[in-house]
């Protein structure tokens, strides 16, 4: 079977999970001997050289690459902010512009690729998706990674991302949703039948996080405690939350230090709120981290908080737990789903939070009950099931489609 | 000829509310939630008092009106005949007239449900004392039988229990302890002299209390003619089946629609239709049967989970830390002589902290989930832990501590 999938962002050159998501998924299925066209807006542009060190032995996964300054995961309003650093580039005045241009190119290439399936990730490549539709005929999946309602914390949500995304799943012939707290969101704010939505949990594979450096054991030969955030500064992954409650950790043991690991639109307004709380040498804003860095910040932390406001599946617990952590992570999530053995809390709930946080701090018994179990829990948790789940899915949706399978690619 | 002796585990702990770091020192009420959670004692109680306890003793008090040979036995916990004096008397009197019909034997047991025999058997004999005390003063009747917690059991405790002066004790009949023996006779417990050793069937009392209302088991619908069969093949080549189990097995795990209610009704009838079956309390097959011979337990067993051993309580890291730090605090505590801090010491004690710290999910998952309040494990440790730092404080702040420490000092 050939898929023709459309993305925006693929390691290395990712800003969230999306890409790694894609990456995780795509090799998966190719494993399955599923032959993936993966159309790529380029920007910076994906290294070629990284792809063929990964795929070139099999070639099943083929790169298409379209000139386009996409950001995924940034608001609209920010995404004007990003690209006017652009400056040089002639590009659309406005974020649906872009999006339109790449649904052209989109058209273009259907015509040209022969494929059975057509899957795309996420609303800026759903008209392209849309678009790939129409001109081939061939059945068409949406993989819902997050809503407009959680990249927005749910305010000022934008009318026309929305309606993109409402559209584009009514024209489609399946919704894929990260998670069942996802799946519930585009039934009760798209009015989809949940009949068309099914739930593919993310995975992650082990072998992704070996050798991991240990970059931080200064600060943590320190003596001092470590609690961990690693995110976007934004409203959705709640970093305000963290810093409240890192201030009521901190009225009660002085010896812990709070990481934040991120950029975002929300930096200046947290490290403003830190220094308000009076606990600026206590919290410590370390900038983006990728790769080896962001490892060594999870194996150096004692606790790994993610406390989104709303978070449709939510890799780096995952992350976290492999390299070494446990997690606590808000109830807000597709990612607490698939984990049991994680420290749970409501977003909004700073006391429990620093309640759960001074615990596992304090008693070592609970930091290896909860991280040997976690750990153990995540074997379960990889892309060979999501893949699985993936190709049922597209033959029962090629099948509901008519499509016999004597018809297909490869 | 076979003899059918129930015995009936009553029993609710003190749960732990949501302590939470920022309360110690603060407060030091740990067992009084009172919100919708199923942490809320008194909620629970009621509620199960309603569900199980009222309607399950209205039939039994029916069948032993109805039968004059009729016999049933129960273990109450301390904890549990407090809650019971605390949140529902009515439900106490009814058990008080089931007992006062003579035919319902009360067991002894620790009086906070503890696995004090494990860590302090000092600790352990003042609990059973307690235990004792608090029967005698609400049922006028002194226990000869004695259970342990969970039926958690090994030959030291037989020996134990004997040289206290109980002349039996009960335990589970597990396969790995058991081997081709069969649980439908007694026992001599190794290295005792008299006492006697009651093991419990637990193919047909799980049948009761776990299968009844399981619709995936072959033998679904369990019907009293059905269970008083099995029993019959019994007849012949065993003394006595010991049908233990939880006295919430009638209403509340087998809820009422079930017909688990109307099972026990109807049983006692078809037990009797075979002439060579009946029904006898603990202390009643020990005067009248004979040890067939000695059983050995070295390992502590119990009749938790499919491992039938201590793993329900102390099985991971957390577990072991709780408990070890609650019974850290034993001299000290109790050096205080202050009867609320030893109580709440002692309610901190209740096995039921540590079951709820169990993380053995994904082979017994279903039954630790159900009976968890907490939502996770993790949750359970956290509220415990706080309300054990709480108590600490209590004990160094106390005024008899720091007199303790200048003698020390003096010395």
């Amino acid at each position: 079977m050939r898929v023709l999938m459309f993305g925006w962002e693929f390691p290395p050159h990712n800003s969230g999970g999306l890409g790694t998501a894609c990456f995780g998924l795509t090799r998966a299925l190719s494993n399955r001997n599923i032959d993936v066209l993966f159309v790529l807006p380029k920007k910076v542009g994906v290294a070629a050289s990284f792809m063929n060190i990964l795929f070139a032995d099999e070639r099943k996964v083929k790169f298409l690459e379209i000139e386009s300054s996409l950001k995924p995961y940034v608001t609209s309003e920010s995404y004007v902010r990003e690209r006017d650093k652009f400056v040089a580039e002639v590009y659309g005045n406005t974020l649906m512009q872009e999006v339109r241009r790449y649904a052209l190119r989109a058209h273009e290439l259907a015509k040209k690729e022969s494929f059975d399936i057509i899957h795309a990730h996420d609303w800026l490549s759903f008209l392209a998706g849309v678009e790939a539709k129409k001109i081939s005929g061939k059945p068409l999946i949406l993989h819902m990674h997050a809503t407009e309602f959680d990249r927005t914390g749910g305010q000022g949500v934008n009318q026309d991302v929305y309606n993109i995304e409402r559209e584009s799943m009514h024209h489609a012939d399946g919704i894929i949703a990260v998670s069942n707290f996802t799946k519930q969101k585009i039934v009760e704010y798209y009015g989809i039948p949940a009949e068309k939505i099914i739930v593919v949990h993310n995975g992650i594979e082990e072998c992704d996080y070996m050798n991991i450096p240990n970059k931080l054991s200064e600060l943590k030969a320190s003596g001092q405690k470590i609690v961990l955030f690693a995110g976007r500064i934004t409203i959705q992954k709640g970093p305000e939350y963290f810093v409240r409650a890192a201030k009521r950790v901190l009225d009660v043991n002085p010896n812990v230090l709070f990481l934040v690991a991120g950029s975002g639109d929300m930096e200046r307004q947290m490290i403003m709120e830190a220094a308000s709380l009076g606990i600026s040498d206590h919290v410590i804003f370390v900038g983006f981290l990728r790769g080896d860095d962001l490892n060594a910040a999870y194996r150096a932390a004692d606790l790994f908080v993610m406390p989104s406001v709303s978070e449709p599946f939510g890799i780096t617990p995952l992350e976290s737990i492999i390299a070494g952590t446990p997690v606590l992570i808000s109830k807000q999530s597709g990612v607490s789903e698939v984990i049991t053995h994680a420290l749970k809390t409501d977003f909004w709930d700073t006391e429990d939070m620093a309640n759960k946080i001074l615990s596992i701090v304090s008693h070592r018994s609970l930091w290896e009950t909860l991280w040997g179990n976690s750990r153990e829990e995540i074997k379960k948790v990889n892309w060979d099931a999501a893949s699985k789940k993936c190709i049922d899915y597209y033959e029962k949706i090629l099948c509901a489609c008519g499509i016999p399978t004597e018809t297909r690619y490869i | 000829m076979a003899s059918i002796c129930f015995y009936f585990q009553v029993h609710q702990p003190f749960r732990v509310k949501d302590y939470r770091v920022f309360d110690i020192g603060r407060d030091s009420e740990y067992f009084n939630d009172a919100s919708d959670r199923s942490i809320n004692n008194k909620k629970i109680l009621n509620k199960v008092a309603n569900k199980c306890y009222l309607p399950a003793n209205a039939v039994l008090l029916e069948l032993l009106n109805k039968y004059p040979e009729f016999k049933i036995s129960f273990s109450f916990s301390g904890v549990f005949l407090e809650q019971l004096e605390m949140f529902s008397p009515e439900t106490l009197e009814s058990f008080q007239k089931l007992v006062a019909t003579g035919r319902a034997e009360v067991l002894e047991e620790t009086y906070y449900h503890s696995l004090s025999f494990l860590y302090s058997p000092e600790e352990f004999r003042r609990q059973v004392r307690m235990h004792r005390d608090k029967v005698q003063e609400l049922f006028g009747v002194t226990p000869t039988v004695f259970r342990n917690t969970e039926l958690i059991y090994n030959n030291a405790l037989a020996m134990e229990v004997e040289k206290m002066g109980y002349k039996g004790i009960i335990a589970e009949g597990a396969d790995h302890v058991l081997g081709w023996r069969s649980p439908n006779f007694l026992y001599r417990p190794k290295g005792t002299d008299h006492i006697k050793l009651l093991l419990k069937n637990y193919r047909l009392s799980d049948d009761i209390a776990f299968r009844f209302s399981s619709k995936e088991w072959a033998e679904f619908p369990l019907t009293a003619p059905k269970f008083a069969q099995w029993v019959n093949q019994v007849n012949g080549n065993g003394e006595i089946i010991n049908l233990f189990m939880d006295y919430e097995t009638f209403g509340e795990h087998q809820w009422e629609d079930t017909g688990i209610f109307n099972f026990l009704r109807h049983l006692p009838e078809e037990i009797y239709k075979h002439p060579d079956n009946d029904f006898v309390t603990p202390s009643e097959a020990i005067e009248r049967y004979e040890p067939v011979s000695e059983l050995d337990v070295h390992n502590y067993m119990s009749w938790a989970d499919v491992e039938r051993d201590l793993s329900a309580w102390l099985s991971n890291p957390m577990q072991h830390d709780a408990i070890k730090s609650i019974y850290a605090l034993e001299e000290e505590v109790l050096s205080t002589c202050d009867n609320k801090l030893i109580d709440d010491w002692r309610k901190l004690q209740t096995s039921d902290h540590f079951y709820y710290m169990c993380t053995k999910w994904f082979n017994d998952g279903d039954v630790h989930k159900y009976f968890n309040p907490y939502n996770t494990p993790y949750e359970a440790f956290i509220a415990y832990m706080n309300a054990l730092q709480d108590l600490r404080l209590r004990v160094v702040g106390h005024p008899s501590y720091a007199k303790k420490i200048k003698v020390k000092e003096i010395s």
